[in-house]
């Protein structure tokens, strides 16, 4: 954890243009990190909090705003603390440097995997309070009375004794030459939160809604050029030769280069692919430029991969198995023991983010230190990865975020970056490179393709006693590893050997092989995806064999323990979203009781009229326990609609319940387009689709408008949970069992489509 | 040369008449508000005003603008306040913000023809603009109580 300090008076802060204001820093430096990068956290300690003479505070924002409210949430809860006036707050966002603007010391920077909130609770709380302790301490100098004779509220500090009063700007001259005693400064009581549990509105909005805000291809520079760039259509592929004359003759184009592609040793990772970079004075005639290229491709060994023969591969590989990643009981022996033996195989193809902003960045390469400014969720590894496509250092790159328009995981990946980098390089001028739709669809990072066989016992009394889960997929791996054919620990602890199924006496879950083709990425909820969809699709069926209600036969699975011990199961270093089981247990009693809270918020078990059904998902990812109810109505000409959802969330301590619930909202359309949608595919190595007419999303005319949210609040005393990704998993289960409900048709392959 | 007026002011091109509307109001006047979403008119981040309608600058040529008021997002209202921005921001509908300039010049052209939409007309109406974050919800609330306003 960081040593807070107050550092107003650092000689570093009058070049900055801060002195003469209260400056709370924090010095830490996170595991891991050259002796350089240390040296140079302790000259210059952060600045997470200033507060000049006019009362104004400056609240440094060091997490990825991409819609989930990070610059919202995150800085309500130091404002909390710091007893400060909302309105009278200001944001920094804060450029790449994990030395200085990581406070919890976690991640890098790297805003993903849903750890904004629960990483950062502790630190800002610490960080407004002692701003707001440094502040009463100048207060009570000023008065000459002691520190228990003053207390901070709404911006201004009290005397208890006199009733008279300073505003922060009054206290800073003083403030600044305090110095903060020796260890933890008190949090408030949760009973005075202000902010913390209140709905507060984004800090955008009004930017937003004005066509003020900058996103990444927003950020011009004085003699920017800009690119577009055609790549291998199959991954890996190279150029074999070019003619760009036509392209040269498309007025407002400048130059056409090569950007050489990887050497083969040289694995992917966030590298840049390689292709033909069209470089211009304004986007259309760089792409129109982009349209006349003649380029002749060497593909490569990716050409063998095409869904039409793979998409079997996987299922065959997940119905033989593999590596046995959980073992309880002994599944073999209770099989074959079990009165009624199910078995159902499940796939789920590729999908692709699209978020609305295609990836965009823009870099001055020739400048020291280089200068970045990006759509990236993830502002150091893309320092890293740039400095290493330059031949520099990680110093020697400086990386601004834009605000994101949507991420999704997407933006963690920053061979976007890299390209505008080594094109500004090679054109010695600032370059933006501008990604396409059509770029990002088929060029992407792809949420993985997979293949599920499921089988389970029951006995006489139809109740589950032995449960399988096999499945394959090409592993994220192997953008490190490029031979890779199993998954691996993040991807084993994405929902799959933590399947909650807690009674089950005798569980197996294996991992098949299978070769990556493509570059594999995370995206929103990563397989949880999948797995939440073929344990509850499946769980349903069970429950069908057996002739009982799945909502029951769902709570008697997965129980009301307070603890699932997955080591007592075999698994091997459960990942837990790289945090400790003891902060953040399995707890099966938090999805039962969100399971509990939905059915009754969405009526479950009243009559509906023919053609409606009522479909119930539960899962756990990145901590949080969320059930969901979809009902459906299946028309007579097979198209459905889907007039209302319920989702319960448990997320533990959560800071701006508004933003839980856009960003529950948000999954299930979210999840709508995965359900109904979701569908890449390749031939002969390249992917198929292009744009939104052969790559659909949900629309306003196709997705649930009446999403109602509930928080659960029985364990709200408990460590915050993740909020971005949870609320996809469920969603698409719960669909396909409401379908079923509605017309007894299963569906075991996604997408749906329009009609059922 | 082609004349025409943007947010009330008269400009003159004298660049290829077919570059879309989109690409002239960011990169040659510097107006980003409005959006690059997929280049061929199916998402509809780039919504601005042609004569006060709705149309896709990504597909809009400056051509077809020739002596027509275009409004984009920066010029809707001059502080800001028009009733589906306002709407839009009582209802705290932006997540990423991204696609919402198109989504609210959007809104704005449907209400400025139809004040008084019904519930389907407001889904048939807004069905062109796609947002990822999934704000459907929020959009459709607040193009209902905007309907109240314009």
């Amino acid at each position: 954890m960081a040593t807070i300090q107050n550092i107003s008076r650092r000689d570093f802060l009058k070049t900055t243009g801060t002195a003469g204001a209260l400056v709370i820093g924090a010095n830490f430096v996170p595991g891991g990190l050259v002796k350089e990068a240390q040296a140079q956290a302790v000259a210059s300690p952060n600045l997470f909090v200033s507060i000049a003479g006019d009362g104004v505070v400056t609240i440094t924002c060091s997490r990825a705003e991409m819609g989930q409210g990070a610059r919202t949430g995150i800085p309500m809860i130091l404002a909390d603390e710091l007893e400060a006036d909302w309105d009278r707050c200001t944001l920094w966002q804060a450029p790449g440097d994990e030395t200085k603007y990581d406070p919890a010391g976690k991640d890098g920077q790297n805003t993903d995997g849903s750890r904004s909130t629960r990483h950062h609770l502790d630190v800002m709380r610490q960080l407004g309070g002692a701003a707001r302790k440094t502040l009463e301490l100048a207060a009570a100098r000023k008065w000459g009375v002691s520190s228990g004779d003053v207390y901070a509220r709404h911006h201004r500090v009290y005397n208890s004794r006199t009733g008279k009063s300073f505003d922060y700007g009054e206290l800073v001259d003083v403030a600044a030459g305090i110095k903060l005693p020796e260890g933890d400064i008190p949090f408030k009581d949760k009973s005075q939160w202000k902010y913390i549990g209140k709905d507060m509105p984004g800090v955008d909005n009004f930017d937003i809604t004005t066509g003020g805000a900058n996103f990444g291809a927003d950020i011009s520079i004085p003699g920017m050029k800009i690119a577009v760039i055609e790549r291998s259509p199959v991954f890996r592929g190279k150029v074999k030769s070019y003619d760009a004359s036509a392209a040269l003759k498309v007025p407002g184009v400048e130059k056409v280069v090569q950007i050489p592609h990887l050497p083969d040793d040289k694995p992917q990772e966030f590298r840049a692919m390689g292709g033909i970079a069209v470089i211009g004075t304004n986007t259309w005639s760089v792409m129109e430029g982009r349209k006349k290229l003649k380029i002749k491709w060497d593909s490569g060994p990716n050409r063998v991969h095409s869904s039409r023969t793979y998409d079997n591969k996987l299922r065959k590989s997940a119905k033989k198995g593999g590596v046995v990643v959980r073992n309880r009981g002994n599944f073999d022996r209770a099989i074959k023991g079990a009165s009624k033996v199910v078995e159902a195989d499940y796939f789920v193809p590729y999908f692709i983010h699209t978020p609305m902003e295609p990836p965009a960045a823009i870099v001055d390469a020739n400048a020291r230190p280089v200068k970045v400014w990006a759509c990236t969720q993830s502002p150091n590894e893309t320092r890293q990865y740039v400095s290493e496509a330059l031949g520099l250092k990680k110093t020697d790159i400086e990386c601004w975020q834009t605000l994101l328009g949507g991420g999704f995981g997407r933006k963690s990946k920053p061979d976007y970056v890299c390209e505008a980098a080594i094109l500004s390089k090679m054109v010695g001028a600032p370059v933006r490179v501008q990604w396409t739709r059509e770029d990002d669809i088929q060029q992407g990072y792809y949420h993985t393709a997979s293949a599920h066989t499921m089988k389970a016992g029951l006995d006489s009394s139809g109740k589950v006693v032995a449960w399988k889960h096999s499945g394959s997929w090409p592993s994220i791996l192997a953008l490190w590893n490029p031979a890779q054919k199993t998954g691996f620990g993040i991807e084993y602890g994405l929902g799959m050997v933590d399947a909650p199924y807690n009674s089950v006496p005798n569980i197996r879950i294996e991992n098949g092989e299978a070769d990556a083709h493509i570059r594999v990425g995370w995206y929103r909820s990563v397989n949880n995806i999948q797995h939440s969809f073929a344990q509850n699709c499946f769980a349903y069926e069970l429950a069908a064999a057996a002739g009982r209600d799945p909502l029951e036969m769902l709570l008697e699975m997965i129980g009301d323990a307070d603890n699932m011990d997955l080591a007592k199961d075999g698994v091997k270093e459960y990942w837990n979203y790289g945090d400790p089981v003891e902060d953040w247990p399995v707890m099966p009693v938090r999805l039962s009781n969100a399971l509990r809270t939905v059915a009754k918020k969405a009526g479950y078990g009243k009559k509906l009229p023919k053609g409606h059904g009522l479909g119930l998902a539960v899962h756990r990812s990145f901590h949080s326990y969320v059930a969901t109810a979809v009902h459906v109505v299946v028309h007579d000409d097979g198209t459905f609609s889907i007039p209302q959802v319920d989702t319960a969330i448990d997320c533990g301590r959560y800071v701006n319940p508004e933003g839980v619930l856009k960003q529950v909202e948000g999954a299930a359309i979210y999840g709508n387009t995965i359900a109904r949608y979701g569908k890449i595919t390749t031939n002969r190595g390249a992917v198929q689709q292009s744009n939104f007419h052969d790559y659909p999303v949900s629309r306003i005319s196709n997705s649930p408008l009446n999403v109602r949210v509930h928080i659960v609040e029985d364990f709200v005393h408990l460590r915050p949970c993740g909020v971005g990704e949870p609320g996809v998993p469920p969603y698409t289960p719960a669909l396909i069992n409401a379908i079923y409900e509605a017309t007894g048709k299963r569906i075991h392959t996604l997408p749906i489509g329009d009609k059922v | 040369m082609i004349s025409l007026r943007v947010n009330g002011v008269s400009r003159q091109f004298n660049g290829d008449p077919r570059m879309p509307l989109l690409w002239y109001l960011r990169d040659e006047l510097g107006l980003t508000g409005s959006k690059f979403g997929c280049g061929s008119g199916l998402c509809g981040a780039c919504t601005v005003h042609l004569d006060g309608g709705a149309v896709r600058g990504c597909i809009t040529s400056v051509e077809m603008a020739a002596n027509k008021n275009v409004t984009t997002i920066e010029g809707l209202d001059a502080n800001g306040n028009h009733p589906v921005q306002r709407a839009w921001r009582a209802h705290n509908v932006p997540q990423c913000g991204y696609c919402q300039a198109g989504q609210i010049m959007q809104a704005a052209s449907l209400l400025n023809q139809n004040p008084d939409p019904s519930d389907k007309e407001i889904v048939d109406g807004m069905a062109g603009n796609i947002c990822r974050c999934g704000t459907y919800q929020r959009i459709f609330a607040a193009v209902r109580s905007a309907a109240t306003e314009v």
